[in-house]
């Protein structure tokens, strides 16, 4: 049956039951859902919308098994996640979504899995972390790469030092430029790939973050042996409606929001790093 | 197939006549140019034109839509309920619509009812809609109807055909829907054999006037990149102001942006037409922008009618050789040579 978009372009209207400041620019919003239950796959968005100011795609950061809840992890960047941030709770946001393609966790089982965050590109990648944690016995060697701009922009500090201390995860974080005080690694994310160790035969790689980070993150997996049908990425677009019909997201003949956006990198090999496109 | 003979005062009688059953917009001349207006008393439409300045897809896809309202009155029983803004589908007529501007509907249609979404704005407002078409006696320098799938007396999407026979005009039904139209058009005659062999004279001689020699043939068997990098782009968006003419007054640009309006208590979540044209379609709220130059942003735009389209729906361009926006281009920026760099690449 065909879908009406009357009833996919109109937000179902959500109370936010918790309002958590990650960051000095970074904050989690914890929703309820609407009446008719909500589910999604790693990697989805949702449209967030404030009545009168605008829409923005937002990846959810939750765990996929906890229906009870809708997660989102924002970096307040433009007009309408700027207004969000002074959102509190028992206040209400309109939802439309789940939008999108998934990381494709499930064809996955049995592989290593190796995921590379740049800044809030955590976000969108945390759900599969809780997926695999979840279903630990089920995947090899799992490894989180995490790069930040300083330790203070770290987003799910304490999360990700609990994390460390899991043996069956290997997580490494870096940050572009250190305070004093900070003892761990400083540098761009692919500074920290010549000491990681990977099966190039067995592993399948998930990226998020600027396209710049997913460019020279792809430049030393491929170094490392790993092809390009091993290789997921989460591309980013300016977009409205969520279904592929209002043309902002136009990234060659595809769609970011609707064909992605998460691509397998051999699809989108030949558009992927054309800036123009 | 119904064909009835009016001459132009019965034509126009008879569509006032009609107001009762349909909303009828007809061309009215305005000023040095011809535009689509509801049909009164006061002002009587000219059919005496080459084509309207702006093509009728305001008509059905309004340029300006609202789609949901809602009230900001946080103490309102109805806070922060969206509703769907009321609309009216009731039957409406759009007369001396020229065949070009019929096609590009269809060229349209697939992006707004397919396999997956169905916009139950568009696709109403299009299926309540009789389209009343006007043959073209005499295709203008600019148009190349005939090189993109149709032609000046194409029938494909339309539901009446009216041939301007000079002295008269002959209607055809050519739909149910356009029988229907018909029934309910008063005056007029049955038309005779020789009237008939005149509109067809008419419609053969147009064709033959109407030469084939844009070439879009090759242009799926090109590869994008290749014509992505091309090293023509920077020549063909030079001279562009990136003003957005082209996008407006093109019938098959259907580009949306969504947009909310708080007036007092009340808010709208309206959809407007939208330009790849302008640098902050594709911006984000990052300040990235991945299309920030405009001869990037020209190549989208034919990208898309030429390559992209073509690709996707297997179905021709998206284009249906109105002309408007070589007619109208400020810089003169030809689809028509653009089409032929890229189909001889």
């Amino acid at each position: 049956m065909k879908a009406l978009i009357k009833d996919i372009m109109a937000p179902a209207v959500c109370v936010i039951q918790k309002f958590r400041k990650e960051t000095q620019d970074t904050f989690t919003l914890e929703l309820s859902p609407p009446e008719e239950g909500f589910s999604f796959s790693p990697g989805q968005f949702n449209m967030l919308y404030m009545y009168g100011i605008g829409e923005v795609p937002i990846s959810i950061s939750g765990d996929p098994a906890d229906t009870g809840r809708i997660i989102h992890t924002i970096r307040a960047y433009g007009a309408v996640t700027s207004r969000m941030m002074t959102l509190k709770k028992q206040e209400m946001i309109g939802v439309r979504g789940p939008f999108g393609t998934h990381w494709p966790i499930e064809d996955l089982v049995g592989r290593d899995i190796l995921l590379v965050a740049g800044g809030i590109g955590i976000a969108p990648l945390r759900p599969v972390l809780f997926h695999i944690l979840s279903n630990r016995t089920r995947y090899g060697k799992v490894l989180l790469l995490y790069g930040e701009r300083t330790p203070g922009d770290l987003i799910f500090r304490n999360q990700i030092e609990s994390w460390r201390g899991r043996f069956d995860l290997e997580l490494e974080v870096t940050v572009d430029s250190a305070r004093e005080g900070w003892r761990g690694n400083v540098g761009v994310v692919t500074t920290l790939m010549p000491r990681i160790v990977l099966d190039p035969s067995n592993t399948a790689a998930m990226l998020c973050g600027p396209e710049i980070m997913m460019h020279y993150t792809i430049q030393e997996l491929t170094k490392k042996g790993l092809r390009d049908d091993q290789i997921y990425i989460s591309m980013e677009r300016n977009m409205r409606c969520g279904i592929g019909l209002c043309g902002h997201c136009q990234l060659g003949p595809t769609f970011v929001c609707k064909d992605g956006p998460v691509f397998l990198l051999s699809k989108v090999r030949h558009l992927f790093r054309k800036r123009e496109l | 197939m119904t064909n009835i003979i009016f001459t132009e005062d019965e034509w126009t009688k008879a569509l006032q006549g009609i107001s009762d059953s349909y909303k009828v917009f007809a061309p009215v001349k305005d000023g040095d140019f011809h535009t689509f207006k509801p049909m009164n008393a006061t002002k009587a439409p000219d059919f005496d034109f080459q084509n309207t300045r702006l093509s009728a897809k305001a008509l059905i896809y309004p340029q300006s839509e609202r789609m949901f309202e809602y009230s900001v009155d946080e103490r309102a029983s109805d806070a922060s309920i969206v509703r769907e803004t009321p609309k009216d589908y009731s039957p409406k007529a759009i007369v001396g619509i020229r065949p070009c501007d019929a096609h590009g509907f269809s060229i349209v249609r697939p992006n707004f009812d397919n396999q997956e979404y169905r916009d139950p704005w568009w696709v109403q407002s299009f299926e309540s809609t009789v389209l009343v078409g006007l043959g073209c006696n005499q295709p203008c320098s600019t148009c190349f109807c005939a090189s993109v799938g149709g032609g000046p007396f194409n029938k494909d999407v339309l539901d009446v055909l009216i041939y301007d026979l000079g002295a008269n005009f002959m209607v055809t039904g050519l739909t149910e829907k356009g029988e229907t139209f018909l029934t309910k058009v008063k005056g007029g005659k049955a038309a005779d054999d020789e009237s008939i062999k005149q509109a067809e004279a008419l419609a053969t001689e147009a064709a033959k006037m109407s030469k084939a020699d844009v070439p879009t043939d090759k242009l799926r068997d090109k590869v994008i990149n290749d014509l992505f990098a091309a090293p023509f782009w920077q020549d063909v968006g030079f001279a562009c102001l990136n003003c957005g003419t082209c996008t407006y007054l093109c019938p098959t640009c259907w580009c949306f942006d969504i947009q909310d309006e708080v007036l007092g208590k009340q808010g709208d979540r309206i959809r407007n037409w939208d330009s790849c044209m302008f640098p902050l379609f594709t911006l984000h709220g990052s300040g990235h922008n991945p299309r920030d130059q405009k001869f990037q942003r020209v190549r989208q735009r034919f990208m898309h009618k030429l390559k992209y389209y073509v690709d996707k729906y297997q179905d021709g361009v998206q284009c249906s050789g109105c002309g408007r926006c070589v007619r109208y281009c400020p810089v003169n920026i030809d689809i028509r040579q653009v089409a032929e760099l890229m189909n001889n690449y």
